[in-house]
């Protein structure tokens, strides 16, 4: 558990590697993959095929200075209705090639989604949010133009480049080796650009991370920063954090702009190589001026890919960079697993935990829960008390199984949390944790997220139930009123009532608080707790809060300290303890509750 | 599309030299592109040709040849590494002007224009809003360099033949009015899966956003189901582009290919009539091939013109959202005395239209220097929008808040920060250090940063952080208890020894160990300040001279505690709750035992509501007597 990883970037694969892992995970996209290359064969051989077409007709039809206008009329006829096959081939693939990879990306994009939401709470948090996000959405866009551009583009360059080459020889087998001479440097050199491509754009992509971030902060925290006139210093790390990102760019920009041309200028080195040595193996009779004139209009051909093939690099670059992050979430395991068919399926009907020496760390912090054994029985009332950072959200969570223990277990009706199948563990305990987070939706649609397949009148009901249905009588809408993004429409309190609904509908056998009322009125939470001890009897419940109002009526109080589990019995018993933690937290409570 | 001239205008005229210099760059570049076909049909035909004509070449000739070429394709390659670096440039910072003008303009408006605009919207019209804006800007240069190429390519063959530049002023409309067609057809679909990519974006981040409440519900199934619901949309709209864009690309790919064709079927006749020699007709045919790739750059510009218009129309709503705060003249007394506060008549509501109902209606109460006031009423009141008209995060639209006798209003920026500090209800920590967040940019010493946390009771868990007043807090403060972050939040406050300071329920996350400790620790420095302390606890408004009660928006009564107690309803039901509870608690089990003794398995519904009726009368009494 300690040893959390953060999601990677699987950056220790290969380029190549990624590329066919990342193709591996999306089956659509190679379904019919045949069909379309051999389009792209056939619009690949149109695009070299036609301008050798033509420069045949011009040899051979314009030779001379009496053109045979006959037979140029029937070569340009005739390219002109490979043309339009080739421009028919090149619809059809491309209709085929987007069908293919916008449906693969798709499936990526919901499986890294899904995958996301496997991962346990502390591997989300290693990452910013925006970053996540990013991993399901900007990240696989980048994937898709050179999907559908880049990756077939480097194939038909390939094959431009090859059909160049055969052709050029068949020319002049000595030109064509100086046309290679000339090349062959830039080609070995490609892959260094490529690196400092990809690192260049590794640095953009953080980058815009954090100025993202720092946008956010300027939003979310909007309030807080008017209350302390904190707008120029948020300004001014806004403002940073824009001009890296715009420098990063700029930078990326300037070593595209410095290679892009290098192409240009080797193929006029080419040119000129071909002009010199042409003419003098033209003085010498093994080349004819209509072969070298020929010859120049081929290497042409053969630039032209290569043109394009430095320009996919860049393309690429980003592609593979963006696989390795939606990869990157795929491929981190979820260290908090779904055991899935093989698991327990729990019974319904009251129940009973049990937590057999417990330990818990955050990753690289020190011990939070140490040696914690307690037995919760089934239908009981528990109240989970203690300091602030005591550890008592760590025991929820616990318990709940949104992390593991380091050592020990923990156990619900006898089984191991960790055997447990999900679907059951997540039906039968539900909590409702510190801050209410709500969607952005009206009330109900909130609400019936503790069970989607709740009806209007069972939402109602569970309000009246609640004591809670006065309250939703008087919001200008009532349960169609909109909540606002996470809920910010409301006020704390009303966004709380709101959340402790939403689980009350999940109707749990288990049911754990943590301050889930902690910003709701007392009058309010009075009701509340008196209407929840009517309905969940026969349940089990477990309340963390720093109101001891609660404890009072448990039937066992958990009393936690720096970590550990140093008190556990019914209130009554525990304020007698003199000496104890709970007599001194409850002593406080009462005077400030009761003064 | 006239639209889209304009927005490209707004750049233009931001960035003057460097769109120049890239277009010369293009302009070069498009230039060279000419000349480097004429120079080498220059070569052709004036040393090759005669070369093998004639037997023999002389090197002045062949250098010539070699240095034209060359020279060309240097030119050509300054052409487009000036025009990508420079065109990267205009684009990056028009992104991050519009990005720096956006913010500023999110820190400027008034937090009322906040409430009304999601913070999602707000995130992308700063980044994915302001990118599109300006996207066109990375083709723009080259294009007007395809102009400037087609130009002079149109120069160069109406000077080579008449004929065959027909040819080629038939051609070039055909191209551009098939981009035309192309982009009317694309740029509705294009913005349609602009839209749903923002709106895949949006779910994802709610759905990371709440994943604790995902998890804990285990709806991991039903929100991929939303996530692909939308992603299943974006393919389909990006399929439709697709099909659009795979169907004109070929096109206009063909398009200037035909144009070789045609020229080599006119330019065949015209060599048959004598008119041209194979050396122009190479020379044109080559143009063509030359130009059929760039001639697309037209395109591109057009292709993102849609979505930049879009882009910065959005952009542009932010910036030009006008009700920014208007901040006066009158300076504040340069003194550290407490402050006082008044309050008459205020009243807001969130909505905007007349119809929306007032939150905080007709509250009118005062704080005297010194004096701590405490803000009580149900959830929902509207304590916590009353706070926030306390320092001026809002205006009232009704009545006035008076700090010192001065309407907020009146006050120059930065004055009511001063004086005031506020602990909001819900923490906000930046993703920044400790002291950062305490700090905020002040300078304020270690030492008064550490009084300020041991004031908090913070100064604890910080000493036992592992860099102590260096540690970085995280997003939102995400690897601190909740508590923690309460707790560096009422520091940060402390720390600025304010004059006025209003905590709106600020230590609900803090157990009552802590929060009397915290409160004593205020109450003997907090002798320097005057306090609004929205509170439910007893100890904490008792702690109070003066308390406000509210409900529903409304002052139902003010006076002291006692007071209220005595003769407020409401105020009484709600801050002896928890006694009340326990004297009914305590009627109900001595019933329970009395039942049990009956033999009845519990008490009936009607006993029940009775013992109920009987244990409020006598908490209510209680109340009275306290
Ligand atoms: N994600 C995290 N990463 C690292 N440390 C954490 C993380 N969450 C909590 N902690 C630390 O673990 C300790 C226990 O935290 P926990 O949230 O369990 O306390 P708590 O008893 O619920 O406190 P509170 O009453 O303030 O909510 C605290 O010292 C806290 O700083
Ligand atoms: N941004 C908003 N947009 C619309 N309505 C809002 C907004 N914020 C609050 N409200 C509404 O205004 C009313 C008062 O909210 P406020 O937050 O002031 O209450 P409060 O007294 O502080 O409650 P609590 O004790 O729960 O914190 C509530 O009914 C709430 O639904
Ligand atoms: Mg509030």
């Amino acid at each position: 558990m300690s040893d959390v990883r953060g999601i990677g970037a699987s950056a220790e694969r290969s380029a190549l590697a990624t590329i066919r892992r990342g193709l591996s995970l999306t089956p659509e996209f190679r379904k019919g993959l045949a069909g379309t290359l051999a389009l792209a064969v056939v619009a690949t051989a149109g695009k070299v095929i036609v301008p050798i077409a033509v420069q045949q007709t011009i040899d051979t039809g314009l030779k001379d200075s009496t053109p045979d206008v006959g037979y140029v009329t029937r070569a340009v006829l005739l390219c002109a209705a490979a043309v339009v096959l080739t421009a028919l081939a090149g619809y059809v693939m491309n209709v085929r090639l987007y069908k293919a990879t916008e449906s693969s990306l798709a499936t990526l994009r919901v499986r890294g989604f899904r995958h996301v939401h496997d991962l346990s709470v502390l591997t989300q948090n290693t990452e910013r949010r925006g970053a996540l996000v990013s991993r399901v959405t900007n990240d696989v866009d980048q994937i898709s133009t050179f999907m559908q551009w880049g990756g077939l583009m480097i194939i038909v360059s390939l094959g431009q480049l090859l059909v160049a080459s055969v052709l050029m020889l068949f020319y002049s087998w000595q030109l064509t080796l100086l046309v290679w001479a000339c090349f062959l440097p830039l080609m070995i050199a490609l892959p260094r650009f490529q690196r400092w491509l990809s690192g260049a754009y590794t640095s953009v992509r953080e980058r815009t991370g954090d100025m993202l971030a720092a946008v956010s902060e300027s939003v979310v925290g909007a309030a807080v920063i008017r209350a302390y006139a904190a707008e120029r210093r948020t300004a001014e790390r806004v403002d940073k954090a824009v001009d890296a990102n715009k420098a990063a760019q700029t930078r990326a920009q300037t070593i595209v702009g410095f290679v892009f041309p290098l192409t240009e200028i080797v193929a006029a080195l080419a040119i000129s190589g071909i002009v010199l040595l042409g003419v003098r193996l033209g003085l010498s009779g093994d080349i004819t001026a209509g072969r070298l004139v020929a010859f120049l209009f081929l290497v042409t051909l053969f630039v032209s890919p290569l043109q394009t093939a430095t320009e996919v690099l860049n393309e690429a670059q980003n592609a593979v960079a963006g696989w390795r992050r939606v990869l990157g979430v795929l491929d981190t395991p979820p260290d908090v697993a779904d055991p899935g068919a093989d698991g327990v399926e729990l019974p319904r009907g009251p129940i009973s935990v049990a937590f057999e020496g417990v330990h818990f760390a955050y990753p690289g912090g020190p011990p939070v829960l140490r040696e914690v054994t307690a037995v919760i029985p089934p239908r009981s009332r528990v109240a989970v008390v203690g300091e602030t950072g005591s550890g008592k959200t760590t025991f929820a969570k616990l318990l709940t199984r949104l992390m593991d223990p380091v050592s020990g277990r923990v156990t619900v009706d006898g089984h191991d949390l960790r055997g447990v199948r999900f679907s059951s563990l997540r039906e039968r305990i539900v909590m409702v944790p510190q801050d209410g987070f709500l969607f952005d939706g009206t009330l109900e649609d909130n609400i019936r997220y503790g069970r989607p397949a709740a009806t209007r009148e069972e939402i109602e009901l569970a309000m009246t139930e609640l004591g809670l249905a006065d309250w939703v009588d008087g919001l200008p809408a009532g349960l169609a009123t909109p909540v606002g993004q996470r809920g910010e429409s409301l006020s704390a309190g009303e966004r709380q009532l709101v959340a402790l609904a939403r689980a009350y509908l999940a109707d749990p056998d288990l049911l754990l608080l943590d301050e889930a009322t902690s910003a709701v009125d007392p009058a309010t939470e009075v009701r509340l707790a008196r209407a929840l001890e009517g309905v969940t009897r026969g349940r089990t419940a477990i309340s963390i809060a720093h109101r001891l109002s609660t404890a009072e009526n448990a039937d066992e109080v958990l009393v936690f300290d720096g970590g550990r589990l140093v008190q556990r019995g019914p209130h009554d018993e525990l304020v007698r303890q003199e000496d104890g933690v709970y007599a001194a937290l409850h002593a406080s409570w009462v005077s400030a509750a009761r003064s | 599309m006239r639209q889209g001239m304009r927005v490209l205008g707004v750049a233009i005229r931001a960035e003057k030299a460097v769109f120049a210099s890239a277009v010369l760059s293009s302009a070069l570049y498009g230039g060279m592109t000419v000349g480097s076909a004429w120079a080498l049909g220059w070569a052709t035909e004036h040393v090759v040709l005669p070369a093998f004509s004639t037997g023999s070449a002389t090197a002045g000739a062949l250098w010539t040849g070699v240095l034209l070429i060359m020279g060309a394709a240097l030119l050509k390659s300054i052409g487009v590494a000036g025009r990508r670096i420079l065109a990267g440039l205009m684009q990056y910072r028009m992104q991050a002007r519009s990005r720096r003008e956006v913010t500023k303009q999110y820190l400027r408006l008034p937090l009322a224009w906040h409430h009304r605009h999601p913070t999602g919207q707000l995130l992308s019209n700063a980044s994915s809003d302001a990118e599109a804006a300006w996207a066109p800007l990375a083709p723009l240069p080259m294009a007007v360099g395809v102009i400037v190429m087609l130009v002079t390519a149109a120069v160069a063959m109406v000077l080579t033949d008449p004929a065959l530049a027909l040819v080629g002023f038939l051609i070039f409309p055909a191209i551009a009015v098939l981009n035309l067609v192309y982009q009317r057809r694309l740029s509705p679909l294009a913005t349609r899966a602009q839209q749903l990519r923002a709106e895949v974006s949006e779910i994802a981040h709610e759905s990371f956003d709440g994943a604790l409440v995902v998890k804990t519900l285990g709806r991991e199934e039903l929100e991929t189901d939303r996530f692909r619901r939308r992603a299943e949309e974006l393919r389909d709209a990006n399929i439709a582009v697709g099909r659009v864009r795979g169907l004109f690309d070929p096109m206009l790919e063909a398009l200037p290919t035909l144009g070789v064709l045609a020229v080599l079927g006119v330019g065949a006749a015209r060599l048959a009539s004598g008119s041209i020699d194979p050396g122009d007709l190479v020379q044109v045919a080559y143009l063509f091939t030359l130009l059929s790739f760039p001639i697309r750059a037209l395109g591109w510009v057009l292709a993102e013109l849609p979505r930049s218009v879009v882009g910065w129309e959005r952009v542009r709503a932010v910036l030009e959202a006008s009700g920014s705060m208007e901040y006066g003249r009158t300076a504040p007394p340069a003194t550290s005395e407490p402050a006082r506060l008044e309050t008459s008549g205020v009243s807001y509501s969130y909505g905007t239209g007349p119809e929306a109902a007032a939150v905080v209606h007709d509250v009118s109460f005062g704080v005297e220097p010194g004096r701590t006031v405490a803000l009580v009423g149900p959830t929902g009141s509207g304590k916590s929008t009353l706070v926030q008209l306390l320092v001026r995060l809002v205006d009232p639209a009704d009545g006035r808040v008076l700090l010192d006798g001065v309407d907020l209003r009146e006050l120059p920026y930065g004055a009511v920060a001063e004086s005031v500090a506020l602990v909001p209800q819900q923490t906000f920590l930046f993703d920044d250090t400790v002291r950062g967040n305490i700090t905020l940019g002040l300078s304020i010493s270690d030492e008064d940063v550490w009084a300020a946390l041991r004031l908090a009771q913070a100064d604890g868990f910080v000493a036992r952080l592992e860099s102590g007043l260096d540690t970085k807090v995280g997003e939102r403060g995400a690897t601190l208890s909740g508590g923690q972050r309460q707790r560096l939040a009422l520091a940060r406050a402390v720390a600025r020894r304010p004059r006025l300071l209003i905590l709106d329920d600020a230590t609900s996350s803090v157990d009552p160990q802590v929060e009397s400790r915290i409160l004593h620790g205020l109450r003997d420095t907090a002798a320097a300040s005057s306090v609004v302390v929205v509170a439910y606890r007893l100890a904490t408004i008792a702690l109070a001279d003066e308390v406000v009660y509210l409900d529903r928006g409304r002052v139902v009564d003010h006076g002291t505690h006692d007071e209220l107690l005595a003769r407020c309803d409401g105020y009484r039901n709600l801050v002896t709750a928890y006694e009340r509870e326990e004297a009914e608690r305590a009627a109900l089990s001595a019933e329970e035992e009395e039942a049990a003794a009956r033999g009845a398995a519990g008490p009936g519904a009607a006993d029940r509501e009775a013992a109920e009726r009987a244990a409020v009368a006598a908490a209510e009494e209680e109340g009275i007597n306290a």
